[in-house]
């Protein structure tokens, strides 16, 4: 294919100027874009040019780059929309990050509208971030949270989802695709299922936002979460889309300058969505940068994204299976099933730690541990998995690389 | 570099480990997880009737090559040696046993066995630790 030759989906790879390190005398493998992304070179400028020529606080000064600055951080807000497919930009919430969207949600929704009880279902195959805040809501209010199985062949279990959402499920929350499995969720239609039981649906999408084209309508889900470091995007910023009039009737979450209408000694109105839950000054290269990342996106395009994602993962697939056979343990559904951008395997008796520092001796940097997942090592029966994942500047070269450095490990640890 | 950490010898304890299993009777416990990385160190310790010497000693669990090998090794160490040396060992003494250099990552596999020992040598308040009462790990994992 001459999109591989050229590297990356369309060419891309020559854009990530940090994909040309070298680490222990080899050029970096990098196949832990799950964990985070490399950017491209467009996206740093990015940076570089909004404290070179835009910063000042936003929706304070009455001066001219303040009014910069602000068009700019809500311009970001309003190309944030655009790519998740909201009709209203004051429908998306700049927050940290997924961890933060979806403790803001358990919490702002969760503790005024939970109460004893109250059931919430989430799916074995959450990250613990989508986990955690909910877990939090056991004691207080104290909801039952119960969570859909997973089959072994890594997707979710079809009749444990219709025994756990039943009618008067107040909240579904799953995620888009597995950070672990790679699978990719039957989102729509479980949310049609889970709205006729009569709950709200949350879906976390940071392992989908930098692989496919998102679109809450389509998707019919009352609130999606990613983070921007995933998707080419710096650290520190993340979005919350949430349809508005759930949001409207949210709580604040935190309290601070910038978030309220009038503040009194004995009381204090809130501004209305999206400034409610925007305490303090926000993160505005963050978001301005941001926007520059989902533009660099949609310019390489969904198309050859997902064309060069699905060629990888079915290479991938291949390259292990192929090489390792039934010494491997591949996890997660078919690649024609759906498989995203990550492939997790184990070797029986070799743990992932080990072959993490060592395919590190080689350049070749995975992701070994429980990737804030233990339901899913628990549901498999291990400690521990490693992880190679793609992102659109990874080539079929990062793959046979990685086999190769992983014979190298089954020959030195795999017993005789 | 990695590769220099998986020696001959730390192979041959992590492919064959030494007092591999579990004790009748132990007198002293101890057990330390790596949360990062899902690894599980358990020892078993039996004392002299006199309650001074390690008699016997055995690990169980599951880790990767550094832990396994060190906890193997740090079997080997131990057996037949007085608590009164057993618990001065340190955390330079483990890296001799292993003989390699631990990047600061690995290192946390190497300790495991130390802490589970360190563990199992607290002071009790009743001369045998019961099997029910494991003491509070260090270390604010959560669970
Ligand atoms: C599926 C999923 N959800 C949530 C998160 C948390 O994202 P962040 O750490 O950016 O808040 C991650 C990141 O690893 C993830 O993979």
């Amino acid at each position: 294919m001459q999109e591989l030759e050229a590297g990356g989906a369309a060419g891309c790879r020559k854009d990530f100027p940090l994909l040309r390190r070298v680490f222990h005398g080899r050029p970096l493998v990098y196949l832990d874009s799950a964990a985070t992304s490399q950017k491209p070179e467009e996206v740093i400028a990015a940076e570089v040019e909004y404290y070179s020529r835009l910063n000042a606080n936003v929706h304070r000064g009455v001066y001219a780059l303040s009014e910069e600055a602000t068009d700019a951080y809500e311009a970001a807000r309003a190309r944030v929309a655009r790519f998740v497919g909201a009709k209203d930009p004051e429908e998306i919430v700049f927050v940290r990050g997924t961890t933060e969207a979806l403790n803001l949600l358990a919490t702002s929704w969760g503790r005024r509208e939970l109460k004893k009880g109250d059931r919430v279902v989430a799916t074995e195959m959450e990250h613990h971030s989508n986990i955690v805040p909910w877990h939090l809501l056991r004691g207080t209010p104290g909801i039952d949270l119960e969570f859909v199985s997973i089959t072994d062949d890594g997707k979710l279990d079809g009749p444990d989802f219709d025994r756990k959402v039943i009618r008067g499920t107040r909240v579904l929350t799953m995620t888009h695709v597995s950070n672990v499995l790679g699978t990719l969720n039957p989102v729509r239609e479980l949310a049609e299922k889970a709205h006729d039981a009569g709950a709200m649906v949350v879906l976390d999408a940071a392992q989908s936002a930098p692989h496919l084209p998102l679109d809450v309508e389509k998707l019919g889900v009352d609130f999606l979460a990613f983070s921007g470091h995933k998707v080419l995007g710096p650290t520190g910023i993340g979005v919350l889309w949430g349809r508005k009039e759930l949001l409207g009737k949210m709580e604040p979450y935190m309290g601070g300058g910038e978030m309220i209408v009038e503040v009194g000694p004995r009381e204090i109105t809130y501004k209305d969505p999206p400034y409610r839950f925007e305490a303090g000054t926000p993160n505005v290269a963050g978001a301005v940068v941001l926007s520059r990342a989902l533009d660099y996106l949609e310019k390489v395009g969904w198309e050859e994204i997902q064309a060069h994602e699905r060629d990888l993962i079915r290479d991938g697939w291949e390259q292990l299976r192929g090489t390792f056979g039934d010494s491997i343990r591949v996890y997660g559904p078919r690649p024609s099933d759906g498989h995203h951008a990550v492939l997790s395997f184990t070797f029986p008796r070799i743990h992932p730690h080990d072959v993490a520092s060592l395919l590190d001796a080689d350049g070749v940097a995975v992701r070994a541990g429980h990737h804030c997942a233990q339901l899913i090592m628990k549901r498999y029966g291990v400690p521990a998995m490693t992880r190679a994942s793609y992102g659109i500047y990874n080539t079929r070269e990062d793959t046979r690389q990685l086999v190769e450095s992983l014979q190298k490990v089954v020959r030195l640890l795999g017993t005789p | 570099m990695a590769y220099d950490m998986y020696q001959e010898k730390i192979l041959d304890h992590y492919k064959r480990p030494r007092n591999f299993g579990h004790l009748e009777h132990p007198d002293l416990e101890g057990a330390e997880s790596n949360p990062l990385c899902g690894d599980k160190i358990r020892l078993e310790l039996r004392l002299d009737p006199s309650r001074k010497t390690v008699d016997d000693v055995r690990f169980s669990g599951e880790g990767c090559a550094i832990s396994v090998a060190s906890a193997s090794m740090l079997t080997a160490r131990i057996k037949g040696k007085p608590l009164s040396e057993i618990s001065r060992l340190h955390r330079k003494d483990v890296e001799e046993m292993l003989g390699i250099p631990l990047s600061p990552v690995r290192v946390k596999c190497a300790l495991t066995s130390l802490k589970a020992l360190a563990e199992a040598l607290l002071p009790t308040p009743t001369p045998l630790v019961t099997e029910e009462e494991p003491p509070v790990p260090a270390s604010g994992t959560g669970s």
